[in-house]
């Protein structure tokens, strides 16, 4: 099947001699049509660079980048057939709602009544016929966000890129529109990148999820795919939240000759796949872990976050500190010694060394 | 405890006002001087004090001052040169506005390799003493053909405006965000739709500002006025030093009053007009969202 967005070796170098940095060190991606593609990682990790470099806004160092099978390197954004939302949601200041999201049309020379139409269909979709004749600074920063949307919507362009959109709302008002965006693009089933540094964000509106750092592809996959299998210590830390587990052992063989897993001195009847004495990572999420009186791994209970839905518990381990999700109810108290069982299962092994997932 | 507090306060409230009101009669008191003064007659001005209010309100003395007063040996009035300063300070001031305003719209929006060496060099401009360019500049006009001409005027004062328009409009528009543009480039608008639809529309408050700023500027200028101008195309600040230094009998100080006046009287008159933008373009960044 062809693709709607091909990214193909990208590469994006700034400054030049020695002083060259590279912050994009060859991406591949490729988008099939319809799919909700997010790029997400930590700031600086080239996420908003390599959006750029799709908008047709900056050229790549090397490499090309696909829409529709056509090769956009080096056409201008506004031949790309793309629409973007910018974090800063860039309305114009001086136009109305309505003259703002016709805008683009305008310049395109669609007739006039063909543009009003479209853009009353596009306020219905987003709730905003009411807000047609106002100005950008009489808006509330939701209802800026919709109109930005809306710019980008009358277009009816390919592709959708979206700037960390929602970074410059309050926490209500982000759950609100992110809601109100996946149910848009199940609406218009366009294609779409978004860019953002908010797991939950990646989580919740990605088909697909590339997370990147220091201008490399951590993982490419789907949110279950990041989840529970991620390719690297990065990707298991930095999806998840609380983050994930990582705690440092060696499988050994017990005294009966079974194969465990020794975590500074205590022996988990668990089979690493590493050969013994190797350096090994053990990741295991907070709900993977619960209290076992019985179980051999103990510490001591640091700090207890109640969330309401969840209670996370923060123990003192000898191999360093463990996060465990537990129900509300719990009666875990800071200063308790405890045990902590393992759901075998779920384990993520990691090599220690390279910090790739081995398992 | 609060009423001693209170009156405290009271007092030094007093005493800010009063301050206030002393440096408001000291600043206003000469422009009270000229104002009676240009409406007594040579009678009144010899025999009363120079603050008393005249006996009637005579425009003679304006009427004078206008159009037959003597500027050397011609006894026109300023009338002539007032208009040479309108037809100088018009175009020049509408021409570096403009220019200023493009200027800005590049250096901050359209950077290109080396955007802000030029920028740093044509702050040079701001700085610059004019008598540096006197010489060079008449040499240039002469070549140009525009010596002792209107045009030769606007020119100078074009060129020599651009440096600051250039500056306020850069500035102005440094404080427009990145993603305002990127969004234009998006939509299709290319480099002049993008400045006349989207850029233009916001810059009213900087845009007065230049206005009142290079209007002032121009209309006072009188080195360029003095060294460039010819006999038919002095600037009014030319025509008020003749007409204040043509010696007569009887020095008339109500016409030399009415005169100064009648060439202050645009530039307080754009000021208040347009003053109220003046503080606001100087404080207010560009709009946001």
């Amino acid at each position: 099947m062809s693709s709607a967005l091909k990214i193909s070796g990208i590469r994006k170098c700034f400054g030049k001699g020695d002083n060259t940095v590279e912050v994009l060190k060859r991406i591949d991606i490729d988008v099939a049509p319809g799919e909700f593609l997010i790029l997400v990682g930590p700031s600086g990790c080239g996420k908003s660079t390599l959006l750029n470099i799709i908008a047709g806004l900056e050229e790549p160092t090397e490499g090309s980048i696909s829409i529709g099978d056509k090769p956009v390197v080096g056409v201008p954004p506004a031949q790309r057939d793309i629409a973007m939302v910018f974090q800063s949601y860039a309305l114009y200041p001086t136009m109305s709602v309505a003259e703002n999201i016709g805008f683009a049309l305008e310049i395109r020379k669609v007739p006039k009544a063909e543009r009003q139409a479209r853009i009353a269909e596009v306020a219905a979709m987003l709730q905003i016929e009411h807000l047609l004749d106002r100005r950008p600074s009489q808006l509330s920063g939701g209802q800026r966000q919709r109109v930005a949307m809306g710019r980008a919507l009358a277009r009816n362009p390919q592709l959708f890129l979206f700037d960390e959109p929602l970074s410059n709302l309050d926490a209500k008002l982000r759950v609100e529109m992110r809601a109100e965006i996946k149910r848009l693009h199940q609406l218009s089933g366009i294609t779409s990148v978004y860019v953002t540094h908010d797991q939950v964000e990646a989580m919740t509106l990605g088909s697909r999820i590339a997370v990147m750092k220091g201008g490399v592809l951590q993982q490419l996959g789907t949110p279950d795919e990041i989840y529970n299998r991620p390719a690297n210590t990065y990707v298991a830390t930095f999806i998840g939240s609380p983050t994930m587990n990582l705690v440092q052992g060696h499988a050994l063989h017990a005294a009966n000759g079974d194969a465990c897993f020794d975590i500074a001195g205590a022996q988990l009847a668990l089979t690493a796949p590493s050969h013994a004495g190797h350096a090994t990572l053990l990741g295991l999420r907070p709900e993977h872990l619960s209290f076992d009186d019985a179980a051999p791994w103990r510490g001591v209970v640091n700090l207890v976050e109640p969330t309401g839905a969840d209670t996370f518990v923060v123990v003192d381990t000898a191999a360093g500190k463990v996060t465990v999700r537990t129900a509300p109810q719990t009666q875990v108290r800071p200063g308790d010694h405890v045990g902590l069982g393992v759901q075998a299962e779920h384990i993520t092994w990691f090599d220690q060394a390279s910090g790739l997932r081995v398992a | 405890m609060s009423t001693k507090s209170f009156s405290a306060q009271t007092l030094w409230r007093v005493l800010l006002y009063v301050t206030l009101a002393i440096g408001a009669v000291f600043f206003l008191a000469p422009l009270y001087v000229m104002l009676v003064t240009s409406f007594k007659d040579a009678d009144e001005i010899r025999q009363n004090s120079l603050v008393s209010l005249p006996g009637a309100l005579n425009f003679e003395a304006w009427r004078l001052a206008w159009d037959s007063a003597c500027t050397g040996a011609q006894c026109s009035g300023l009338e002539p040169f007032f208009w040479n300063s309108v037809w100088m300070a018009v175009p020049a001031v509408l021409i570096s506005t403009t220019w200023g305003a493009l200027n800005g719209y590049v250096l901050s929006l359209w950077k290109f390799r080396g955007s802000e060496t030029l920028f740093a060099l044509l702050l040079f401009g701001v700085f610059m003493p004019f008598q540096v360019v006197l010489l060079p500049m008449s040499q240039v006009l002469g070549w140009l053909g525009l010596s002792s001409s209107i045009g030769g005027l606007i020119l100078v004062h074009l060129l020599a405006g651009l440096p600051s328009t250039t500056l306020f409009f850069r500035n102005y528009y440094a404080g427009i965000p990145k993603d305002l543009m990127n969004a234009a480039r998006m939509d299709g608008a290319g480099f002049w739709m993008i400045f006349f639809r989207i850029i233009v529309p916001m810059s009213t408050p900087i845009v007065m500002v230049t206005l009142i700023w290079q209007f002032t500027q121009i209309w006072n200028d009188f080195l360029f006025g003095v060294a460039f101008s010819g006999a038919d195309s002095k600037p009014i600040t030319v025509g008020l030093n003749n007409l204040a230094n043509t010696t007569s009998s009887v020095k008339a100080y109500n016409v030399d009053m009415a005169a100064a006046l009648i060439a202050g009287l645009p530039t307080m008159l754009v000021y208040v007009l347009a003053g109220r933008y003046f503080v606001r373009g100087l404080t207010a960044g560009a709009v946001k969202g």
